[in-house]
């Protein structure tokens, strides 16, 4: 054992080795040279920072800095030199207005606080289109885009006015001598005075053309409407005074002709002495306007041409003899009975981009009298010229165009021939584009003439025939601005403003002795009836040229209905469509909007492909909800007519019409667009000859894409409480506890309402007021107005992409959709109530998971319903959330330390949490972050910090002024003054608030409705905010 | 940024500046005399020159009711200067005093009667035609005349007299002063005559021949040390200690964020007291926004210029300039020199009582900053619950600097809650709820507790 020798390394064996001797003795072999760095006394006191010093410095200046934060700021007040009469800081300035970009066209009322535009409002002296949409709703933070150009560019340098309109003019001096023309390529004015202004420069230039270009063509309806009455319109649509509303693609909810449908059909929409409207749709896509409709059948769009033409064939009792399948044809036969039976109470409308099938329903129309068929007032919001266009580029290539001047488009993005058209760009002397944004046209004129946003200027519009709407700016020109109509008049050599213009067009033409500054102060005008009878009369005069042609008209509608009847059919045919969050992307680098949930995929910052279930199984392509809670999808590659988009994100969705894909227009954009603005893909590539149906090929690609989906769950799973519907037939006949069932728990062995139990004691309510808040999921559309305008009045932030994928929206207000995974929401209720036993409900719950091939759709907004007997307040540990006495569940932020208890224990979910600091925060590039970006900001209404939950208040901030005003004037209070954000922007009247306390309400009245139920009566919240049962009339009545 | 601290401090630090302030004092007694007689020698001289013609005092009188607004003696305003102008009319013009007496009693008349001078001084003037006095009997006139014949008081005894009849105002101070020096006094006395007793006792004790050291020695343990041995009192004296530590650094922090006597520096030198104490301006003149807004709103400096386009200089308080304003600098001259800031800043030419045009916003230091996360709506308390401004401010009408009166703490806004009671008469629309909540607690007066004016969410949104 003792000779046994353990050693650590070999050189240990070695005995002579004097390391390891030395070794043995020290722990190191070397001394280490302490004395070189600590024996140096004298040098060590020489150095500047000692140990102690050291210590000194970082004690002071924690000191000081935690003494520094206990100063607050020093805040300045910098009052106005001349305060302007109408101002005074705090009180909001409300001014009527119109926006008219070319796609969104709408009278609207605009909030302004000191000065600054903060908010849209419907103009509710407006009658047509006097509604904002989600779009027009978020226009107000374009004003604000920190990436707007700030002044006038020449080939990208920055030049000033002067020098700018100076070229211009003299080209524009020099051209009119020669033989090349000079084009404007402008979006639809709608606008007298600016037509007049064009007509004054026509005159002026001689050889001028004007083409008019719909980045969204609208050709086919425009040129069916022209040659049946002679004008290039759109014809106007009333669907409240129709029973009957049949629909080929037209998406009427949407963007249909101009939008702004909604309101009128949502008016026809809610039961009524047992009646209301009918709407069937037919459709490849899922539209808005199809998750709203009674009945809607799938179709690709080649098969809804020869639908149209069968129908057309049933209701002239002629038969057309076509291609489907007798589903559908069967279908048909019962729609026309349905429409034959109407009469002059049904109407057909289609979006099929074809003149035939356009000619055939306004043909249709008018066999039908239809009541809400308006023809003689038609609309005027889109213009645009497919031919005009066509043969203007060709004339730029061919070098005849001398000079273009472009306002308030961008063909280098929107044309599908961009490159085409960037090419005949150069062959033009003079370029010049009106713009906000620098874009990809921007890229390729020689001159960008900075324009003003439409806050900022003076306008005009003619809506609808004889319903006038005037522009006025709310606020002076953020930056070195001109709008297209001023430096026309500059070019013109007139010394006069737009305004003065505008104001001379009106006295003379338009306002026939009606107050200016009257009209001026109502945004909206109405030309007396008696001064478009003679146009009735020369209509009138028309309508007897036709029946003279009527034999050449029937002949021409033969043709038509044989065109469509033969409609070829393709192996997978392309939707282009325009989204309700994007439009036609004019808004692409707005954050309100990239955030907004789409209404029917949930999918906020994105577009994709939406395809059918089969389809996708057989391409192999998926979507799954991954780990980390996103939704990712496959990309696809779609090849029309030779031009690809590669990586192209896929939906499945529900109801897309087996053949036919979907995608939407506005995304894609680069071109001067912050890089988490720059989302999706460019549709307009695919675009080819202004058609919205092209034929396609489509083939899975590698990868998958990061979804942001706000809402994985898609199906109700049969849990019939939380949207409750029933059919017409059932709502009529049955008693409400049948289709209204309030859910029943046991009390002293006893089954009774389970809102007649409770917990709690309830406080006293029947004092002062107390807020209700009806929603009607009959009359809601799904538009999303709404969520965009509490965006607004609340100062929801927007958190990005990422953050939207990680479920940390922070929207206050949420349109949940559902699908029914049966073919109805009933048969779903029907099914869960019969599974039986572990194993059958395992499997039958999984089905239910997913949505039908057709399913039937349903929104329902959900805000905080402010509980009376809330959960969030009992758990949250700090009182940071308690109730009023006015029904509202407030919540104080400073008090919050983010438990997120209350989140946890909200039984609908809507409370949202601050992850992050989203103001002045390096890490988010939005709104919030840049000084012009906040000038949309509320005032009134905290910016929350991080860390801190937040949710719908019932816009406490507007009830509490209305109560102030009241207070002030030392009066009562009116129904319908108290207003929500949502209330205020809900335009087909599904979101009703008031005082419930006040027995005249329409929230009363609401309240004592057989419809009315409570989300999730069965937790025993008794909530605020309540709804109402929606009904289908799927039933032949 | 300066802010003044603790309150408390400055008292304290006055209080031990007093007595040195005390010796000051008796002094300046002595040179306010020397002053006195000063002033009333130039008043006398002053009041010789005026007794020719009309009666001056009279006249100044009627001149400031009815010229003022847009003469001066010695500058343009509106209307032309007016010193000497009975003799300047008729020297330079040969004008005599009935021409004035038409033109003062009915001046549009002269004009459209095509009077040369009157046509002259019309169209020097931007047509604006001056106001007619057919009121003002022709003694008046004599006696305004005779007021502007009399040169301008000289500043040197305006400045006199503002003096003299400060001291009055400010005896009263001084007299509390001299109270507190004289207790000051016998206090340093007392504590002298104890260390005078002390060592008169030392030495005493000394020529006794007792030996203190002595006595120290035999007492053995230091006192020091007999306490660290007694655990009792440490630990008693330790919990003292940080209870004691606890309530001053729970006082301490329960301060940060309280401004209360915030009083910063304006790039203007606004005296509230002269406007809303000497002129008694209605608060809600300048601040008229409360009215109406959840802002009191700076006023605007078209606001400002409502009255100084005529007044132009500052001519002192009735009493004149107190000492203490004196010795703060806040001399005639000073505000004189604020108010030209005021036209600078809103680019007033008063050479040619004209705007330039050129502008340069003030930039007013903020002093009620309530946070961001509380709602607060002046019309609120003003224009529905009629509280007096004075309420939350303070005597503002006293302020010769602005300073928040108020803590403006959440405790100090739920308090006046608690306890006022809502003005609810005469306005319709707390009738109903001013019925039934009163049945329902058996009150007649509800405060704003009672309708629900704590609740969170009315002030935090």
């Amino acid at each position: 054992m003792a000779s046994k020798k353990y050693w650590k390394s070999e050189a240990e064996l070695n005995p002579n080795d004097s390391i390891v001797e030395a070794l043995r003795q020290n722990e190191f072999v070397e001394e280490i040279p302490t004395d070189a760095f600590l024996g140096d006394k004298a040098g060590l006191s020489e150095t500047s920072t000692n140990r102690r010093d050291f210590l000194k410095y970082v004690g002071f200046s924690t000191a000081a800095a935690s003494l520094a934060a206990c100063e607050g700021p020093v805040r300045k007040s910098i009052p106005y030199v001349v305060q302007p009469e109408q101002i005074v800081p705090g009180v909001a300035n409300y001014y009527a207005t119109t926006i008219a970009d070319g796609f969104d066209f709408a009278s609207i009322l605009v909030k302004t606080r000191e000065g600054r535009p903060i908010k849209i409002e419907n103009n509710k002296e407006a009658k047509v289109n006097g509604n904002s949409n989600a779009r027009i709703q978020a226009s107000v933070l374009s004003l604000y885009d920190s990436t707007r150009l700030q002044g006038p560019l020449s080939n990208g340098e920055a030049v000033d006015w002067e020098t700018l309109d100076a070229t211009i003019k003299s080209t524009l001096g020099r051209l009119k001598s020669s033989t090349k023309q000079i084009a404007l390529l402008t979006q639809t004015y709608a606008s007298p005075s600016t037509s007049k202004l064009i007509g004054e420069f026509k005159e002026a230039y001689g050889n001028v053309t004007h083409v008019t270009y719909d980045a969204i063509s609208h050709d086919a309806a425009l040129t069916a409407f022209e040659t049946k009455y002679n004008e290039r319109a759109l014809a106007e649509y009333d669907f409240n005074e129709a029973d009957v509303i049949v629909s080929f693609a037209a998406d009427f909810l949407g963007d249909w002709q101009g939008g702004g449908f909604d309101s009128g059909y949502a008016k026809g929409r809610i039961p009524t002495k047992g009646k209301m409207s009918k709407h069937i749709q037919f459709e490849s896509r899922m539209s808005l306007t199809g998750a709203n409709a009674d009945k809607r059948f799938p179709l690709k769009p080649s098969a809804q041409k020869r639908a149209l033409a069968y129908l057309y064939g049933k209701l002239n009792n002629s038969n057309v003899s076509t291609e489907l399948s007798e589903a559908v044809t069967k279908e048909l036969d019962q729609v026309a009975t349905q429409i034959k039976k109407a009469g002059s109470k049904a109407v057909v409308v289609t979006g099929i981009d074809d003149v035939n099938a356009q000619a055939l329903v306004l043909s249709i129309n008018e066999m039908l009298v239809s009541n809400a068929f308006k023809p003689q007032t038609p609309r005027y919001m889109r213009q645009g010229s497919d031919v005009a266009l066509n043969t203007l580029i060709s004339d730029m290539k061919a070098g005849k165009v001398g000079a273009l001047i472009m306002d308030g488009v961008n063909p280098s993005y929107t044309l599908p021939n961009a490159q085409e058209f960037n090419e005949a760009l150069s062959a033009v002397d003079l370029s010049v584009l009106f713009s906000t944004n620098w874009n990809e046209t921007a890229e390729n004129v020689q001159h960008t003439a900075a324009s003003n946003h439409y806050l900022e200027s003076w306008g005009d519009a003619e809506l609808v025939k004889g319903h006038y709407s005037l522009m006025q700016p709310t606020i002076k020109e953020l930056f070195d601005t001109k709008q297209f109509q001023q430096a026309m008049l500059n070019w013109l050599g007139k010394d006069i403003e737009y305004y003065q213009y505008i104001k001379d067009t009106w006295t003379t033409e338009i306002l026939n002795g009606a107050s200016w500054n009257r009209t001026l102060h109502d945004g909206v005008y109405v030309a007396p009836a008696d001064l478009s009878d003679p146009e009735a009369a020369a209509d009138k005069e028309q309508e007897v040229d036709q029946e003279s042609e009527a034999s050449e008209t029937v002949s021409t509608i033969d043709v038509a209905v044989r065109a469509l009847a033969s409609a070829p059919s393709n192996e997978m045919e392309l939707v282009l469509y325009s989204k309700t969050g994007m439009g036609d992307g004019k808004q692409a680098s707005n954050p309100w909007l990239q955030e907004f949930p789409d209404p029917i995929t949930r999918v906020s910052w994105d577009n994709y492909v939406t395809i059918s279930r089969k389809d996708a199984n057989g391409l192999g392509l998926v979507n799954e909800n991954v780990a980390n809670g996103g939704l990712d999808g496959s990309y696809a590659k779609l090849t029309v007519n030779g031009i690809t988009l590669e990586k192209v994100p896929v939906i499945i969705q529900p109801g897309q019409a087996s053949g036919s894909l979907g995608l939407s227009f506005g995304y894609g954009k680069k071109a001067g667009m912050k890089a988490e603005m720059q989302t999706g893909v460019n549709a307009y590539s695919l675009y080819q000859g202004f058609n919205n149906v092209q034929s396609v090929s489509i083939e899975k690609a590698s990868g998958n894409h990061e979804f942001a989906c706000v809402q994985l769950h898609n199906t109700l799973m049969g849990r019939g409480d939380i949207i409750k519907e029933t059919t017409l037939e059932i709502f009529n006949t049955r008693d409400h506890a049948e289709w209204n069932h309030v859910p029943q728990v046991s009390l002293n062995h006893q089954e009774v309402d389970a809102t007649s139990v409770d917990l709690w004691d309830s406080f006293d309510r029947s004092i002062g007021h107390h807020f209700n808040m009806s929603i009607d999921l009959n009359a809601c559309t799904g538009c999303g107005a709404c969520v965009i305008a509490c965006h607004a009045e609340n100062n929801v932030p927007v958190v990005g992409k990422q953050e939207v994928r990680k479920s940390r929206d922070m929207h206050w207000l949420r349109i949940d959709r559902y699908y029914s995974s049966e073919d109805t929401f009933e048969e779903d209720n029907t099914k869960k109530d019969n599974l039986s036993g572990a194993m059958e409900s395992k499997s039958g719950f999984e089905e239910m998971e997913t949505a039908a091939v057709n399913p039937q759709v349903a929104f329902q907004p959900v805000m905080c319903q402010h509980c009376n007997h809330a959960p969030c307040e009992t758990v949250c540990p700090v009182a940071a959330t308690t109730h009023s006495r006015q029904g509202q569940n407030h919540m104080a932020y400073n008090r919050c330390v983010g438990t997120r208890y209350c989140a946890n224990n909200c039984p609908y979910k809507v409370r949202r949490f601050n992850w992050f600091l989203t103001n002045n925060n390096d890490e988010f590039d939005y709104h919030f972050n840049n000084d012009l970006g906040k000038m949309v900001i509320n005032p009134d209404v905290t910016v929350r910090s991080r860390g801190v939950i937040e949710k719908c208040s019932l816009c406490i901030q507007m009830t509490q002024k209305t109560i102030l005003d009241a207070k002030r004037e030392g009066r009562v209070i009116k129904d319908g003054e108290f207003q929500t954000a949502c209330s205020n922007a809900c335009s087909s009247g599904a979101i009703v608030f008031g005082d419930s306390n006040d027995q005249e309400s329409e929230v009363v009245e609401l309240k004592k409705s057989d419809r009315m139920y409570h989300l999730l009566e069965s937790v025993g919240t008794k909530p605020n905010v309540f709804y109402h049962v929606k009904v289908r009339n799927t039933n032949e009545v | 940024m300066k802010k003044v601290p603790y309150r408390d401090q400055i008292s304290k630090f006055l209080g031990l500046s007093l007595i040195i302030f005390l010796l000051f004092s008796t002094s300046l007694f002595s040179q306010d005399a020397a002053v006195e007689q000063q002033a009333e020698t130039a008043e006398a001289s002053t009041e010789e020159v005026v007794s020719t013609g009309g009666d001056a005092a009279k006249g100044k009188q009627l001149f400031n009711q009815n010229c003022a607004a847009c003469h001066a003696l010695n500058r343009k305003m509106t209307g032309p200067a007016l010193a000497n102008v009975e003799t300047r009319l008729a020297e330079d013009e040969g004008l005599d005093k009935e021409w004035l007496y038409t033109w003062i009693k009915n001046s549009p008349g002269m004009i459209s009667s095509g009077d040369s001078y009157a046509l002259k001084i019309y169209a020097e003037y931007n047509q604006a035609a001056m106001t007619a006095f057919p009121t003002l009997s022709n003694s008046d006139i004599d006696d305004i005349l005779a007021y502007t014949a009399a040169p301008p008081p000289a500043p040197v005894a305006a400045a006199a007299g503002a003096v003299t009849a400060s001291t009055s105002g400010a005896s009263s101070g001084i007299s509390n002063e001299i109270i507190l020096g004289a207790l000051a006094l016998i206090l340093a006395l007392l504590i002298m005559m104890l260390v005078l007793v002390n060592s008169t006792l030392k030495r005493i004790a000394e020529a006794n021949g007792v030996s203190l050291e002595q006595e120290k020695a035999k007492k053995g343990l230091p006192l020091w040390k007999a306490f660290a041995q007694n655990q009792f009192l440490v630990l008693v004296s330790v919990i003292f200690l940080l209870l004691s530590g606890a309530y001053f650094a729970y006082g301490w922090m329960m301060q940060v964020g309280v401004d209360q006597g915030y009083a910063p520096i304006q790039p203007i030198h606004y005296s509230h007291k002269i406007h809303a104490g000497d002129n008694k301006i209605e608060c809600k003149y300048c601040h008229s926004s409360a009215r109406v807004s959840k802002h009191s709103g700076i006023p605007s400096l078209n606001v400002c210029m409502n009255c100084h386009k005529s007044i132009y200089e500052y001519q002192g308080n009735p009493e004149g300039p107190s000492a203490e304003d004196l010795a703060n600098g806040y001399t005639n001259e000073f505000y004189t020199g604020e108010i030209k800031k005021l036209y600078k800043a809103v680019g007033w030419d008063e050479e040619n009582q004209k705007y330039t045009g050129e502008s340069q916003p003030v930039e007013w230091v903020r002093i009620h900053n309530l946070p961001d996360l509380a709602y607060f709506n002046h019309s609120q308390h003003v224009s529905v619950a009629g509280i007096e401004c004075q309420t939350c401010h303070g005597p503002v009408e006293e302020m010769e600097i602005m300073y928040q009166y108020s803590p403006l703490t959440m405790g100090w806004c739920v308090n006046c809650h608690r306890e006022t009671n809502v003005k609810v008469d005469d306005n319709a629309y707390y009738a109903k709820i001013h019925e039934e909540l009163s049945k329902k607690y058996g009150v007649e007066n509800l405060t704003a507790a009672d309708l629900g004016g704590l609740e969170c969410g009315k002030c935090h949104y």
